[in-house]
């Protein structure tokens, strides 16, 4: 594991109080793996989203949601209710000193408490504060709830996805939840750089249901302007006026391909050739062919001669042949693949994460970016429930113990 | 100058198609100033796809060019022309930021790699996106978003259990990979004004997508589970899905977790099966699903999507209509109270309505500006950033390198 280099770090001087649940821990993941000191507050027991499975060795315990420790790397955790009185006095004095503060409560719920942004910014008038809800702070649906399939279904993604015969369906797993998280961290940094140049604080706020209409692009995008509803089709591409089907069975699973004009199928032909497959591809003039002008039974004949050569592939197999060929076809990797695939491992992209209270070294992502100075690293595992209490309330608050002691009969952390 | 939350950043943007451009659109609409290199001979290639506008196709009526690029420069420059290459130097040199989306080793073979541009410019900051990275064995193997769909495991999670795994034809990596982009360019970008230093950046849609699976991932690092599509089912939450709903392929999304139970049975009038053993509990639910879905369509599909939503939203449980493009820029009261479109005018293609982010900025809100036409700024960007004289850039024009 990358030791943990604070002053190297572009946003190390910066610190964030993440109030966010499952819509916005992608936001303060990104973050404090950029080195920012995000500091996730809990409330007392721990966030509701460490009920999030999968869990470290299916065992369903707070401390070992995996959907809680993949998103909240490398920050800090106290435990604080803030619907408390001392809570809120508590959580003031640390926005005195915050640059972020990032939450996800139902619109109004942070007014109700007297810690909207208003208030904040009159405590440290530089805070950004970055609000991520299921439709935002105002407007008839604000109130509105949804969770992920709410936001697949209402942004437009859905619409586009599944088979003409059943149900329109959702989109890989929770895909919401992290499209908000990393487009709310993309708009926070872009008022940060205001806040850079003139030291005006704001309020950013986020729609996650608009995140995924970003995610149906163009579709939605193009309406005004086209007018044309796209509807389910199963996996295909629109050629012409034809839609060419894309996943093809292989002996060990699935792999992506369309017939192509030109090189890269004459090429595919051949490969297939060496193996003593022919059929309609081989007949076809790759060079001449006009995909414009090619009738649904042609495309259905190479659809089922290419699927006839894959099954005597596996994924692997087809791979390693596409790479040295200079091939169009891609196998639809499972995580398996995926952990194997040799351009993560030469890049090494997969990183070991020490869990000490796990006895156990686990293996994450690693940064979705390279920077040339490196600083873009997980520099921890995720925190405990409140694993930071003491650091932050006796080390920086200057709490005495016996306060201490008292704010945690009381409930408050 | 522009206006906006990033006013003073200015961008050289040797972007194309869809990825690339989203990342210097963001920064445009919040007000930087982006300086977009194309040729007559290589236009950005989405300036040729379908649609147009009013159907008529030319090359500044692509629709997706004039919502992906809006407030950008336009600055036609042949690369491959004697002159070429020093006309980008030299707008490098006055650029904070340098965005590329070439395949890799493009931009090597112009000169115009980091190291190139350190030399003009010392504190540089670069990013390539492309969709396997700069390095690796698979870095030069041709790929677009569809394909890193398949790669990055995201048409394996998605589809129902007995049948193949599925996608749809637009490529959502790319729309995966511009808020990494940015977010590491305006990182650099702080990291910048502390230390004095720029750097390289390399961003790809294989590394950014996967973080969209993690916890799959580890599930799979940890326990060793190999994951799979489950339609549009949750593991903690029945019903949970998509219903059928009256009309023609209208539907309505209904998420049901268990504390939303007796508030989901009672806008459907608390039916006697709901209080049946078997529907009582969730572990009841889950065990009988299919047979609870029939039951819950048998109501949803007496009903229009949108009622259904309203009754179950007012009920505090949650639900969506499945809205086409339609239903959400002509229907939905909620987007146009958000303002997702703002209205911009373009030469050519007249008024026309543009997507904005998904965030609000509460003092620095977005300005939408048209698109450009294709070289429209090279006099504007050549005259008032490169300090030309007239006659140095009339010099130019004469030469041919502006083609």
């Amino acid at each position: 594991m990358i030791p943990e280099k604070k002053t190297e770090s572009p946003l190390a001087s910066y610190r964030a109080l993440d109030l966010t649940d499952e819509n916005g821990f992608l936001c303060g993941k990104i973050f404090a793996d950029l080195g920012m000191d995000v500091i996730k507050i809990e409330k007392p027991g721990g966030d509701a989203a460490r009920r999030l499975g999968p869990f470290y060795h299916d065992i369903p315990d707070p401390e070992k949601s995996l959907y809680w420790l993949a998103y909240n790397t490398s920050k800090r955790s106290i435990t604080l209710n803030i619907e408390s009185p001392d809570g809120q006095e508590i959580f003031k004095r640390l926005v005195k000193t915050a640059h972020f503060v990032f939450e996800c409560f139902p619109p109004g719920y942070m007014d109700s408490l007297g810690l909207d942004y208003q208030v904040l910014a009159e405590i440290n008038p530089g805070i950004i504060m970055t609000s991520i809800t299921p439709f935002g702070q105002m407007g008839p649906y604000s109130n509105y709830k949804g969770a992920d399939i709410v936001a697949l279904a209402m942004g437009g993604l859905m619409q586009l996805c599944g088979y003409p015969d059943r149900a329109p369906l959702r989109w890989g797993l929770e895909q919401s939840w992290p499209q908000a998280g990393a487009q709310a961290a993309m708009g926070t940094i872009i008022a940060h750089y205001h806040r850079l140049v003139s030291g005006e604080g704001q309020h950013v706020d986020v729609s996650v249901r608009d995140c995924m209409i970003w995610s149906a692009y163009p579709s939605p995008q193009n309406w005004s302007m086209v007018k044309k509803i796209v509807g389910r089709t199963g996996f295909t591409a629109p050629r012409g006026h034809l839609n060419l089907r894309l996943n093809h069975r292989c002996k060990d699973g699935y792999v992506a391909w369309m017939p192509w004009r030109g090189e890269v199928t004459k090429k595919l032909v051949e490969y297939m050739g060496e193996e003593g497959v022919g059929g309609s591809l081989r007949e076809t003039d790759w060079d001449q062919v006009n995909m414009e002008e090619v009738n649904q039974e042609q495309i259905d004949r190479w659809q089922d001669d290419i699927e006839r050569f894959c099954l005597n592939h596996t994924k692997a197999e087809l791979h390693n042949e596409v790479m040295k060929r200079g091939l169009m076809l891609w196998p639809m990797n499972d995580v398996k693949d995926l952990r194997e695939m040799s351009q993560l491992l030469a890049r090494h992209f997969w990183v070991d994460v020490e869990h000490p209270e796990l006895n156990d070294t686990v293996i994450y992502p690693g940064p979705p970016v390279k920077t040339g100075e490196g600083y873009w690293q997980i520099r921890r595992r995720a925190p405990l429930i409140g694993e930071h209490n003491e650091e932050v309330y006796k080390g920086e608050l200057g709490f005495s113990e016996s306060q201490l002691v008292v704010l945690r009969q009381a409930g408050v952390i | 100058m522009k206006k906006g939350a990033l006013e003073g950043l200015r961008v050289l943007d040797f972007t194309v198609m869809a990825a690339g451009p989203l990342v210097t659109k963001f920064l445009s609409d919040h007000g930087a100033e982006v300086i977009k290199l194309e040729s007559t001979v290589r236009p950005d290639v989405i300036r040729t796809f379908i649609p147009f506008a009013g159907g008529t196709p030319g090359i500044n009526r692509s629709i997706t060019f004039a919502e992906g690029n809006t407030g950008k420069y336009s600055f036609r420059l042949n690369l491959s022309h004697p002159l070429g290459i020093d006309i980008a130097k030299r707008l490098a040199s006055c650029c904070d930021i340098v965005v590329e989306n070439f395949n890799p080793g493009v931009m090597k073979k112009h000169g115009l790699t980091y190291d190139d541009l350190t030399k003009i410019k010392s504190d540089v900051i670069m990013v390539s996106m492309s969709g396997l990275g700069q390095s690796g064995p698979h870095s030069r193997h041709r790929n677009i978003g569809l394909s890193i769909q398949a790669l990055a495991g995201i048409n394996h999670f998605t589809g129902w259990p007995d049948r193949a795994p599925i996608g749809y034809s637009i490529p959502y990596p790319d729309v995966i990979i511009p808020w990494f982009a940015l977010l590491a360019l305006m990182a650099a970008v702080d990291y910048r004004k502390r230390t004095g230093k720029g750097q390289y950046i390399d961003v790809t849609m294989l590394e950014t997508s996967l973080h969209f699976l993690a916890p799959a991932l580890l599930d799979y690092t940890a326990n060793g589970r190999e994951g799979t599509r489950m339609g549009n089912r949750c593991a903690y939450a029945a019903p949970h899905g998509v219903y059928r709903c009256q009309g023609e392929d209208r539907w309505c999304a209904i998420e049901v977790f268990n504390d939303d139970w007796p508030s989901f049975c009672k806008v459907l009038g608390n039916p006697a099966w709901s209080k049946e053993p078997q529907f009582a509990t969730l572990l009841g639910r889950k065990e009988n699903e299919e047979e609870l879905d029939r039951l819950v369509e048998d109501w949803t599909a007496k009903r229009s999507a949108e009622e259904v939503m309203s009754l179950m939203q007012q009920a505090g449980v949650g639900a969506g209509v499945v809205q086409n493009a339609e239903d959400i820029a002509d229907k939905d009261p909620h987007f146009k109270y958000r303002q997702f479109y703002q209205v911009v005018e373009h030469p050519e293609i007249g008024a026309y309505e543009c997507p904005t982010a998904s965030f609000k900025l509460s003092k620095t809100p977005c300005e939408l500006s048209p698109a450009p036409c294709l070289g429209e700024h090279n006099e504007y960007v050549c005259t008032k950033i490169l300090g030309m004289s007239d006659k140095e850039f009339s010099e130019l024009v004469a030469s041919g390198v502006f083609e």
